[in-house]
């Protein structure tokens, strides 16, 4: 299919969302969309899929133009759509789900169970996409939610499949995964418009790079003629350093203790076994590992979100094994929890309310049980500076912002606070280069400032560049703590429970024995 | 690299970037100038299924539904239209005269009837009866808002107190007792019945917050199985002493001293009284309480992401407890107010079916204080004028029952109104609160 948009403007009240883009993706090709947070790439593609209607310009396929007032019809127009954030019914189950608006049904239009599970199965074995049919959708990590939203996007015959950030929530394994099947969906004459902020993927899967900044499509290129630098100049409109420089580390008391923690997931399985594990003051622990090796559930567990089966933990020394959420956040920790839109922000409510969610009781957001709603706007409207949050002002709702500014209405929430420690899950995550480098800076200022920091990332990358000392989780146990200097194939190694652990950096007292529980 | 030179940010506003592109550069391409004209945003607006455009489109689908249900059961129109061949213009009058008949009498019979104006105007006498519809209307809608903004106070919390009913009624008794065994002066009589009507309801609504916080209960089915036991601990006390009428064997209260009762607010001709301005007050109270308390924030945080709300340390079994215990006090506070303002007794029945009539206002009030205001007034119009069409037009007063059922149809249903006057869709998450109470 040859699309082309032509002069695509969307607004929503004043902000100009999509300035006169104009677009053209080629039949067989894969072509990506680049650009800052709140460029406008997702409001661009819910034009094409029908969710939004554009203010003026013309879709046209394969020469005709097409006006979609539903994504129903922008599906049988041969477009599927992967959203940025997902779109299924978490009491649903994966096969369920995969064939809503589909189904396959049996007499007096009961659904046919059997042949959708089939079909499933099949679909997952033709891609590569490994699911459970039955299992239900909120019982899933996030990796597996986006597997189910390809497939469901595959199953309706797709001959131009949008990715929005597919890549943001999956293991490097399985985006290589994904790309395989992207390269034989566009061998097949199909075509992808495929938009990520990981300018490495970028250059390794696209046949063509257009790029955004503020509504308007400022150049295209293609990998040959592009590096990752140049990308992010284009897109941000000035130099960006992609790996952050940092002092060493000047450790220096313990503050986050865990001893011999486990921890158990829904169904009372032990996802994290015997954690041993102490973050000093001013220094930033990473943690590596594969999806699902119990990183997630580690980090609920010290923040609160889920009890702890045996161990202790303790900040500063106190015992906050039992304590409650907000005993912890008294007790100076923060977090930023993975999922931004399902424990990070309330959507519905403004971004100046977020910002302050974790403070909104707390002088000078209120006094006596009465909210300062002036103190709120005036420290909103100083945050979405402060961060570059991308909005029309902090009054609209948190649910109207781009992804990565979701995620940046976060991150400042966590990071404004005077914190002792940060526990960050993906704290990078669906960011642009450019704020990519803003939040890790602040970061290492929290560092700096004497913060015990735990990151937890997906991104390798991520992982060493911010890691004073590199923890490795493997099936719950951490297998090894390492100098992010031993470099990305060791880790790499020892996050598939393979090689050789080398020995502790020797400036720090890792211990990997069980604690004596002092 | 076919890249188009990208300008250097040209001025500050630019750089900084926080988007509200300057009508210059935003929108500075060829053929469109400046945003769309004010008329076409309006529309705009409407066409969009904003919740407010969905519940105006409701309350008027379920009057035109009524229309047309009052002319099928005419037989003074379906008449007319058998004989539609010789005189289709007075099928058709009629058709029209005989709805707006019965809703002129609603009008009339619940707001203001022009021919009693007109008696009063030229006789210089009558003036009760100009406005005793408008004042039954208040006395009506004062139970449904205190009970309507409890609940939508849950509502808006994510917990479906369907337990109204029974609190209302313990509400009463508590009031009704402070009432009638103490002797004391007005001003420090009513504000402890007021209190007492207050803290009946709040205890009443611990309960089942208490178990839901404590051990994960579901609310729906306690306040449920709770109503059915306030409903029979009332006719347990009015069966014997100290709250059955002396003498009697009926299920009758003693009546409150004349120093528990509400004040009339326009002389004793009209029933309107203070309790009126005390859920008027309440209702503010509760705006403000949701907007600006602490507490009210940490209600709508939990009501609207859970997850989040934990996250923030904010604490669920501290808002599901504190929840309920508003959302009781607010029904007991209702019926309180009917009490001490119009009843004065209980007997068996007493609240009839305010406690599931607070529910309807709540969702048609999309759980504002105020729109909870308005749809109470609305209900209570329709109860109060449909005595009066049933007297006049002989249309029975069930038609009001079906026009307020079909109003909570409708709102219940916000894709079928979007359909009928084909509004487009935007991410209308407020009128899915109707079925997301139920998943607990
Ligand atoms: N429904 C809406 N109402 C108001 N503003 C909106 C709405 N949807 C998007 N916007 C605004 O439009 C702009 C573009 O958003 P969009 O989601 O398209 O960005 P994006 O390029 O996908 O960014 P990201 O990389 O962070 O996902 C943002 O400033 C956003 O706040
Ligand atoms: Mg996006």
């Amino acid at each position: 299919m040859r699309l082309e948009l032509d002069g695509i403007t969307k607004r929503f009240g004043p902000l100009v969302a999509n300035d006169h883009v104009d677009l053209t993706v080629e039949p067989g090709e894969i072509h990506c969309l680049l650009g800052e947070n709140g460029a406008g790439k997702s409001t661009l593609m819910n034009v094409l899929f029908g969710l939004l209607h554009a203010d003026s310009g013309e879709i046209r396929i394969d020469g005709t133009p097409v006006t979609f007032a539903d994504p129903g019809e922008a599906v049988r127009h041969g477009i599927g759509m992967v959203h940025q954030h997902f779109m299924l019914i978490p009491v649903f189950t994966v096969a369920e789900n995969v064939v809503l608006g589909f189904e396959p049904t049996r007499r007096f239009g009961w659904l046919d169970r059997r042949r959708a599970h089939a079909e499933v199965r099949r679909l997952s074995s033709e891609f590569g996409l490994e699911v459970d049919p039955g299992a239900l959708v909120e019982t899933l990590p996030v990796g597996v939610q986006q597997r189910v939203e390809i497939l469901k996007a595959l199953q309706r015959e797709a001959r131009l499949l949008i990715l929005d950030e597919p890549t943001a929530v999956l293991t490097p394994q399985e985006t290589e995964a994904l790309f395989r099947i992207m390269r034989s969906l566009r061998d097949s004459g199909r075509s992808i418009l495929f938009i990520t902020h990981k300018l490495k993927e970028v250059l390794s899967v696209a046949d063509r790079i257009t790029v955004m900044r503020l509504g308007r499509v400022v150049g295209s290129t293609t990998p040959d003629e592009a590096d990752e630098k140049s990308l992010a100049t284009m897109m941000v409109g000035r130099d960006v350093e992609l790996v952050i420089t940092k002092t060493p580390a000047s450790p220096a008391e313990p503050v986050l203790q865990l001893e011999q923690l486990s921890v158990a997931d829904e169904r009372g399985v032990t996802v994290v076994e015997d954690v041993n594990l102490e973050i000093r003051a001013g220094e930033i622990v990473a943690l590596a590992g594969v999806q699902g090796n119990g990183q997630t559930e580690l980090a609920e567990a010290i923040v609160g979100l889920r009890p702890v089966r045996s161990g202790v933990l303790r900040v500063e020394g106190a015992d906050l094994t039992d304590a409650t959420p907000r005993e912890r956040i008294r007790a100076g920790l923060a977090q930023v929890p993975e999922d931004r839109q399902a424990d990070g922000l309330v959507l519905s409510m403004s971004i100046a309310e977020n910002l302050i969610l974790d403070q909104y009781d707390a002088p000078p957001f209120a006094r006596h049980g009465v909210r300062d709603l002036s103190a709120m706007r005036a420290y909103g409207a100083r945050a979405l500076s402060e961060f570059d949050i991308r909005a029309a002002s902090a009054d609209v709702p948190a649910g109207t912002l781009s992804g990565g500014n979701q995620q940046k209405v976060v991150v400042a929430r966590e990071l404004s606070r005077k914190v002792k420690v940060l526990v960050a899950s993906q704290p990078t995550r669906g960011l642009d280069v450019g704020s990519i480098e803003y939040v890790h800076r602040r970061i290492v200022d929290a560092r700096n400032a004497g913060a015990a920091v735990l990151i937890i990332s997906s991104e390798l990358d991520e992982v060493l560049a911010l890691g004073d000392r590199v923890a490795v989780m493997y099936r719950g146990r951490i297998v090894g703590i390492v100098d992010p200097a031993v470099g990305r194939e060791t880790v790499g190694l020892m996050m598939a429970g393979a090689g050789e652990v080398p020995p502790p950096p020797p400036a720090v007292n890792a211990t990997l024995g069980p604690g004596d529980g002092s | 690299m076919t890249t188009e030179p990208i300008a250097p940010p040209s001025s500050p506003q630019d750089a900084a970037s926080v988007l509200p592109a300057p009508a210059a550069s935003g929108t500075g391409g060829a053929g469109t100038g400046g945003a769309p004209p004010l008329y076409r945003r309006l529309l705009a607006r409407l066409v969009e299924a904003n919740p407010a455009v969905v519940t105006v489109l409701s309350v008027f689908t379920a009057l035109v539904f009524g229309g047309i249900l009052i002319d099928v059961t005419s037989s003074g129109v379906v008449h007319a239209w058998s004989h539609a061949g010789s005189h289709p213009g007075r099928a058709l009058s009629l058709t029209f005269t005989t709805v707006a008949d019965a809703y002129g009498a609603i009008l009339s019979g619940s707001v203001l009837s022009p021919s009693t104006l007109g008696h009063a105007v030229s006789t210089g006498q009558g003036w009760a009866q100009v406005f005793n519809p408008i004042s039954e209307t208040c006395v009506a809608a004062t139970p449904l808002i205190l009970a309507g903004v409890g609940v939508a106070i849950g509502f808006r919390t994510g917990v479906f107190n369907i337990g109204a009913q029974g609190q209302l009624i313990a509400g009463s008794i508590v009031a009704l007792y402070v009432g009638f065994a103490v002797n004391l002066p007005i001003w420090i009589h009513l504000p402890l019945v007021i209190l007492a009507g207050a803290a009946g309801g709040a205890a009443a609504g611990l309960i089942p917050g208490i178990l839901k916080a404590r051990t994960g209960a579901h609310e729906v089915i306690v306040t449920i199985m709770l109503n059915y036991v306030f409903l029979n601990l009332l006719n347990y006390v009015l069966g014997g002493a100290p709250f059955q009428l002396p003498g009697q064997t009926n299920e009758i209260s003693q009546k409150m001293l004349p120093s528990a009762r509400m004040p009339h607010l326009f002389g004793s001709s009209l029933r309107v009284n203070l309790s009126f301005v005390i859920a008027i007050a309440m209702a503010a109270l509760a705006s403000w309480f949701m907007n600006r308390s602490t507490l009210g924030f940490s209600f709508k945080v939990s009501g609207a992401n859970a997850n989040a709300a934990r996250t923030a340390g904010m604490s669920s079994t501290k808002v599901t407890i504190l929840v309920f215990a508003i959302s009781g006090l607010f029904a007991g506070m209702a019926g309180m107010a009917t009490l001490s303002g119009t009843n004065f007794f209980l007997s068996s029945g007493y609240g009839g079916t305010i406690g599931f009539n607070a529910i309807t206002v709540a969702l048609l009030g999309r759980n504002r204080p105020w729109g909870v205001v308005w749809a109470s007034m609305l209900f209570a119009m329709l109860d109060v004028g449909g005595a009066s069409m049933q007297i006049r037009t002989g249309i029975t007063l069930d038609l009001t029952a079906v026009i307020q059922a079909t109003i909570i149809f409708f709102i219940a249903t916000p894709m079928l109104v979007r359909e009928i006057y084909r509004l487009r869709s935007t991410g209308a998450g407020a009128l899915q609160l109707f079925t997301k109470g139920w998943s607990g």
